[in-house]
């Protein structure tokens, strides 16, 4: 009976009610929106890097992240293998040896980044081959590369196009072969696209002179949260003198504190949103109880106790708060989950600052349940803290003095 | 007869501190079982005012109230809540019914405040319906019926508890004089057949032409009282 009366009380005043629900759905709305894009947003642009080319984590030698060159690399023994392999959770190990080089067809020269890769074991972690546009992916054995597709514009090349490395490789060695273009890959940032060039890990250590030599190995591993144990697990085995362990966030530092950035001015933004709406509730709530004085009065005078009346008016509130809150979060999710498959595909200065960070220009929503999660508990804190004030008259008042009123 | 309300020498001021003014000045009333009883006098003369301090809703300032062997001036606030759902009916002027609610769950809410059973609910809602004329609009809301039902309805959920006495403020203030009629009609057959006991206040002559006894204010004092034979 009590929950009728709450319920049924709430549509007395339809308009008040509608206009109440309807800041609560817009703030609910708006905060929702902005937080799950932003996020959406940036835990794509992570997942992309990751996925497309960084891994969750990668072991190097210390220093190496710094300096980047050949004489920071590692020596890739079975040891190393062994212990990386065993430990739990660690799917696969990804050899990899990174250099610069320059790269010359006929009379254009580019500078590029030579990627020694395993294949499959790269195909694996990164779905390399699906990258293919033209020509064929490569095979463990071939003194062949294979080139992003931007680079091979601005190069002027094509598939069983032959050109010439020149580097500088392990202890200042000369570096300069000839090579077969097997294939050319695609990568959705325009960046990533004009810099890569791909070879076997076996073909790069010759032409860079550093048998078994590797600069990084990316581990395989499923998802953030088992990063994380691995991470941990790393620290405490592997050798700090020698090797540096690199999560994902360490190794796109720009990425993760853009992101905090975001957050606490969303934050913000927020607070001061539903500020304006507990304000508006407020006001609500005030005339509410002033207009219903002379009912209260009658109710405590027939015998309601004034706690369950309290309690009527605070679940009234409450049904008005989570009334808005919840046709917030229903059509909030619904758009949010449409935006989220439905990414909205951004230009401009935009799609630049994506494609600095080797992004595919567009805007996911991200429809994390803690999001909407959170925006419930603020409209339901915000709700019972306001009810507090009616519910506080009810327990003071006195019944003859509200009813001649 | 046993009395059901005794009053002595009750006395009101209301803002001793400021600007005093004397609501009642030394009231004796006895009320016995039964009785129909009309509280009469001019504007302010302190007929609201008696009603709240018998109903527990007010406090005197001096003097006791006495229902049922039991001085309700020495009860706590949720005791005299607990006694008013107990032992007293209210009908007030206006605006008596939940709004939200139709006007058998009007009814049926102070039995429920109460803790009784849904059998024994329904069953005394059935008959309160009927005995006020409504079994028709059980379902109605306050807003679909008439002033007159709304109060015949308020006298319906007065009753429910089976409370031992009736207050009520001008129930006839805000009716036409059919329905006024009709009220008068419910309230003195349910205190002739039922022996409910009512006191209420009043301007308006033809409810006082009904009552059997008349109890006229003035200025806070009693200055008559007849009973008719
Ligand atoms: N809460 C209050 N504060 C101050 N004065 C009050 C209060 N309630 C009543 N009074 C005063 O007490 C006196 C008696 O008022 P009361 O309402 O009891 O009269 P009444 O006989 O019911 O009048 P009416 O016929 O107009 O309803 C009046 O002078 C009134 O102004
Ligand atoms: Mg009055």
């Amino acid at each position: 009976m009590i929950i009728k009366i709450a319920w049924r009380n709430i549509w007395r005043n339809k308009r008040r009610t509608a206009i109440t629900a309807a800041s609560i759905f817009f703030a609910v709305l708006f905060s929702v929106a902005s937080e799950s894009l932003n996020r959406g947003v940036f835990d794509s642009m992570i997942d992309s890097t990751v996925s497309f080319y960084i891994g969750y984590i990668q072991i190097v030698k210390k220093g190496y992240w710094e300096d980047r060159t050949l004489e920071e690399s590692i020596e890739f023994r079975t040891e190393l293998k062994n212990d990386l392999m065993n430990v739990k959770g660690v799917d696969d190990i990804v050899p990899r040896l990174e250099s610069f080089a320059l790269v010359s067809y006929g009379s254009l020269t580019k500078s590029t980044m030579v990627v020694g890769i395993d294949p499959q074991k790269e195909t694996q972690l990164t779905g390399l081959s699906k990258r293919i546009k033209k020509g064929v992916f490569l095979e463990k054995n071939d003194r062949a590369v294979m080139m992003t597709e931007g680079l091979a514009e601005k190069l002027n090349v094509e598939v069983n196009d032959t050109i010439v490395l020149i580097s500088q490789g392990y202890h200042g060695v000369n570096a300069a072969a000839k090579f077969l273009i097997k294939g050319l890959v695609h990568f959705g940032s325009p960046e990533l696209n004009t810099k890569f060039i791909f070879m076997p890990l076996t073909t790069a250590q010759q032409f860079y002179g550093a048998d078994n030599r590797i600069t990084s190995v990316v581990l395989d591993v499923q998802g953030k949260d088992q990063a994380q144990v691995v991470f941990s697990d790393l620290q405490k085995s592997l050798d700090p003198k020698q090797f540096e362990i690199k999560d994902w966030k360490a190794m796109m530092p720009e990425i993760i504190s853009m992101k905090e950035m975001k957050e606490s001015s969303n934050k913000i933004v927020m607070f001061i949103l539903y500020l304006i709406v507990a304000f508006g509730i407020f006001g609500t709530i005030l005339m509410m109880t002033k207009e219903r004085q002379y009912e209260f009065g009658v109710l405590i005078s027939i015998g309601m106790k004034r706690g369950i009346l309290a309690f009527t008016i605070w679940l009234e509130t409450m049904f008005l708060g989570f009334l808005g809150a919840l046709i917030g979060i229903a059509i909030s999710y619904s758009l949010m989950y449409y935006l989220s498959v439905n990414p909205i595909e951004v230009t401009g200065d935009m799609a630049a600052t994506y494609a600095k960070f080797g992004l595919e220009p567009l805007l996911p929503a991200s429809v994390d349940i803690d999001i909407f999660a959170t925006q419930t508990f603020i409209v339901f804190i915000l709700t019972s803290f306001l009810a507090l004030y009616p519910c506080l008259s009810i327990l003071r008042m006195k019944p003859v003095q509200a009813m001649r009123a | 007869m046993k009395n059901v309300i005794t009053v002595k020498e009750v006395t009101k001021v209301y803002n001793p501190d400021t600007i005093p003014v004397h609501a009642l000045r030394g009231v004796d009333l006895e009320i016995g079982q039964g009785e129909f009883t009309a509280l009469v006098g001019p504007s302010g003369s302190g007929k609201t005012t008696l009603l709240n301090i018998i109903g527990g809703l007010d406090n005197a300032t001096e003097g006791s109230v006495i229902i049922n062997d039991q001085d309700i001036e020495k009860l706590s606030d949720s005791q005299i809540i607990e006694f008013r759902k107990q032992h007293i009916g209210f009908v007030f002027q206006a605006y008596n019914l939940i709004p939200v609610l139709t006007a058998k769950e009007n009814v049926e809410f102070v039995m429920l405040l109460q803790g009784a059973s849904q059998a024994a609910r329904d069953a005394r809602v059935k008959e309160l319906m009927n005995a006020v004329g409504l079994s028709e609009h059980l379902d109605r809301r306050p807003s679909q019926l008439s002033g007159g039902q709304q109060q015949r309805v308020a006298v319906a959920r007065a009753l429910a508890s089976k409370p031992r006495f009736v207050l009520a403020d001008e129930p006839t203030a805000n009716l036409d004089s059919k329905s006024t009629a009709d009220l008068l009609d419910i309230m003195s057959q349910l205190n002739q057949e039922e022996n409910i006991t009512f006191l209420f206040s009043t301007h308006d002559q033809r409810v006082i032409d009904r009552a059997r006894r008349v109890v006229m204010l003035e200025d806070g004092a009693v200055i008559s009282d007849d009973t008719k034979m």
